[in-house]
């Protein structure tokens, strides 16, 4: 059962380094759009610290949604889906599989650059460590509830503006808790209640969603 | 296997086309009936409100508005759920019929909110968890009708569609939640629309306007999944009898 | 072995087909044919159980392949008129990405073999955006030399072929049916398979 999922991470993973110039640019556009926003509302630390957590995180939800058209596009064109969904195995492994694989290179790089843009919203160490540990535990439940949207709205026409709309607000609580975390953190009331919720909620999706795209697929499949 | 067959044949098209047909002007009539009933108990019976003067008289549309944008979208997870386990033609065309309804419903809902809201908040907008809430279901009612309407072909607009309304329905619980306690964080707005105590006229207006609601949404939803009836089975001998019938 | 009962096909408001059934037993293969668009795809992926007949049954050694799941999918070979490889890697990494996604066993040594024998020799590190059209077909095809699966769905597998591979392919398929093993395959051409009965199935 792990044989299969580690196969398919093994695959996007090296697909994904043959291909760095998306990783790089879903980066950069989170970048960009974080450090526009002091140039929007104006350089007040104060201010910045309070925006801080909503704009980090909405960043990180734009960037992650950037990516999730390719999720399984690129292997419907190719005829691999069709492979994959011919393996010996419950599809819901092979999309668990590529849920993981998104993550590592989309989330993952989006917690490592937090904490350096959280510096120039000027937040403090402490709100910057609950920051990346957000970011680390609330992006798989991204990864994961995006993958039914890209599974729903795979091959269709304009599927990129149509999956945001599926998705973005099935990403609130993830915002609302993720975002909450540092929030709390800063103002000093401790962000742990909203860490494990944010935790229990990737458990919740990881679990849950990775069978949701698979039926998903199966319909576009047909 | 009776049984079985008795629930196809009312899950067919060709009867259930007609037997909408004959329910639609009872719901129709018993909307309108409820409706004045309810406005009549609501505008002119009900007392005036000490705290919130004639405006909170909008509760009376705002209210069921809010509970059949629930309800409804309830529905259709239902019919979705039906639809994918026993693969009915009918259930696709009920949820597709039901969702312009119920964005109507969830629209009407913020509107009225937005209405309200000016003259007991001073803002047309507040991040109250209710309204939010409800925000947010007009977003999963156009997330639906986006996707069904992207898809051509109808098989798999049903299922996809179906498969995004289990998902929502999972997910409404957790989003509501969430955003309470958001809003609780915030410290927001949090006056009640309907929690100043009730006079028993009010809440009987209430009541009859959301049965004016309720009934309302059925017929259109009827009159709509008789539509798509038509236009996907257009083909088939029952709709080329049913057109020839009319230009006769 | 290969059991197809009374299936129908509607692909968005057509009919394609109805009542339509085979059987199909060790050794031997299925061509079907019929008309651009009368449904030969169709069937082939209501073979592999991507698409549910609209009515009728598929059986696989006697159990409908829907119960079988997993365990009729770990029987299955199927090659679609798209290639499934990875324009990003070279053939060998392709062919063992392949092997391990479908969970069979396939060393180095004999995925290079595979390659020589299609003619990519030389080609293996190669990423096969680079190659042409024909050489992404014959890496595709590469995979059936090692294939020890039983049952070989294949959509127009000689399209894009020269004649020396044509032979070839008809070879392999031949030896594949020669171990006892299963064919179906739409084509436009007929090609001489050597061995094994040939039945044909024509879609009206």
């Amino acid at each position: 059962m792990l044989k299969i999922v580690t196969a398919v991470i093994g695959r996007d993973l090296k697909l994904a380094m043959r291909r760095q110039a998306d990783i790089v640019s879903a980066l950069f556009f989170f970048i960009i759009v974080v450090s526009l926003f002091p140039l929007g509302v104006g350089p007040e630390p104060d201010l910045l610290r309070k925006l801080a957590p909503g704009v980090l995180w909405v960043a990180a939800l734009l960037a992650t949604m950037l990516s999730l058209p390719r999720l399984f596009a690129d292997d419907h064109r190719d005829g691999t889906l069709e492979q994959l969904a011919l393996a010996p195995h419950p599809l819901g492994l092979v999309v668990t599989g590529k849920v993981i694989a998104h993550w590592l290179v989309s989330g993952l790089p989006l917690a490592l650059i937090a904490p350096v843009l959280g510096i120039q919203f000027d937040l403090s160490a402490d709100a910057l460590l609950v920051l990346t540990g957000a970011i680390l535990l609330g992006t798989p439940a991204l990864s994961g509830i995006g993958a039914i949207g890209a599974a729903l709205t795979l091959g269709l026409r304009g599927g990129g503006v149509l999956l945001s709309l599926l998705v973005l607000p099935l990403y609130i609580p993830v915002l609302i808790f993720g975002a909450g975390a540092v929030d709390a953190t800063v103002t000093g009331l401790g962000g742990e209640g909203h860490l494990s919720l944010l935790a229990a909620l990737t458990f919740a999706s990881l679990g849950f969603a990775p069978w949701a795209s698979a039926a998903a697929l199966k319909i576009a499949l047909e | 296997m009776k049984d079985r067959f008795n629930l196809y044949r009312y899950a067919s098209p060709a009867t259930f086309y007609p037997l909408a047909g004959r329910m639609i002007p009872y719901f129709a009539a018993l909307s309108v009936l409820f409706g004045l009933a309810g406005l009549y108990l609501g505008m002119l019976v009900a007392p005036t409100d000490f705290q919130q003067g004639e405006g909170y008289r909008i509760i009376f549309i705002h209210v069921p508005a809010s509970w059949m944008s629930m309800f409804i979208y309830l529905v259709m997870a239902f019919w979705a759920a039906i639809g994918l386990a026993f693969n009915t033609r009918l259930s696709g065309m009920m949820a597709q019929a039901l969702a312009p309804t119920g964005a109507l419903m969830a629209f009407l809902s913020l509107w009225t909110g937005a209405l309200w809201g000016k003259p007991m908040w001073g803002a047309w907008w507040v991040w109250d968890a209710r309204l939010t809430s409800e925000l947010i279901l007009l977003f999963l009612y156009i997330g639906f009708m986006a996707l069904t309407a992207a898809i051509d072909d109808p098989k798999r607009a049903d299922k996809a569609g179906g498969l995004l309304l289990l998902v929502g329905v999972v997910n409404v619980p957790i989003i509501y939640f969430s955003v309470k306690w958001w809003n609780t964080l915030h410290q927001g707005s949090s006056v009640n629309l309907t929690k100043s105590s009730m006079a028993q006229t009010m809440l009987w207006g209430m009541l009859l306007m959301a049965l004016c609601f309720w009934m309302y949404s059925i017929a259109v939803a009827l009159l709509r999944a008789r539509t798509i009836m038509l236009e996907r089975e257009r083909h088939t001998d029952w709709v080329k009898a049913e057109l020839a019938g009319v230009e006769r | 072995m290969l059991e197809a009962d009374n299936l129908e096909c509607v692909r968005g408001e057509r009919r394609l087909f109805a009542g339509l059934g085979f059987r199909l037993e060790a050794g031997e293969l299925l061509y079907l044919q019929g008309k651009n668009g009368a449904g030969k795809t169709s069937l082939l992926r209501m073979l592999i159980g991507l698409l549910p007949p609209e009515a009728g049954e598929i059986r696989w050694r006697g159990k409908s392949i829907r119960t079988l799941a997993d365990e009729f999918r770990a029987d299955l070979c199927y090659l679609g008129h798209l290639n499934a490889i990875k324009e990003e890697l070279t053939p060998l990494e392709n062919l063992l990405a392949a092997a391990r996604l479908a969970d069979e066993a396939l060393s180095e040594d004999e995925a290079l073999d595979a390659l020589e024998q299609v003619g990519l020799a030389g080609r293996e590190d190669l990423a096969c955006k680079y190659l042409s059209q024909g050489q992404k077909r014959r890496v595709a095809l590469a995979r059936l030399v090692k294939e020890k699966r039983p049952l070989w769905i294949l959509d127009e597998p000689f399209v894009a072929l020269d004649v020396a591979a044509v032979d070839w392919l008809a070879g392999i398929i031949s030896g594949h049916l020669q171990r006892g093993g299963l064919a179906v395959m739409t084509t436009h051409q007929l090609v001489n398979i050597p061995a094994g009965k040939v039945r044909e199935l024509r879609i009206a």
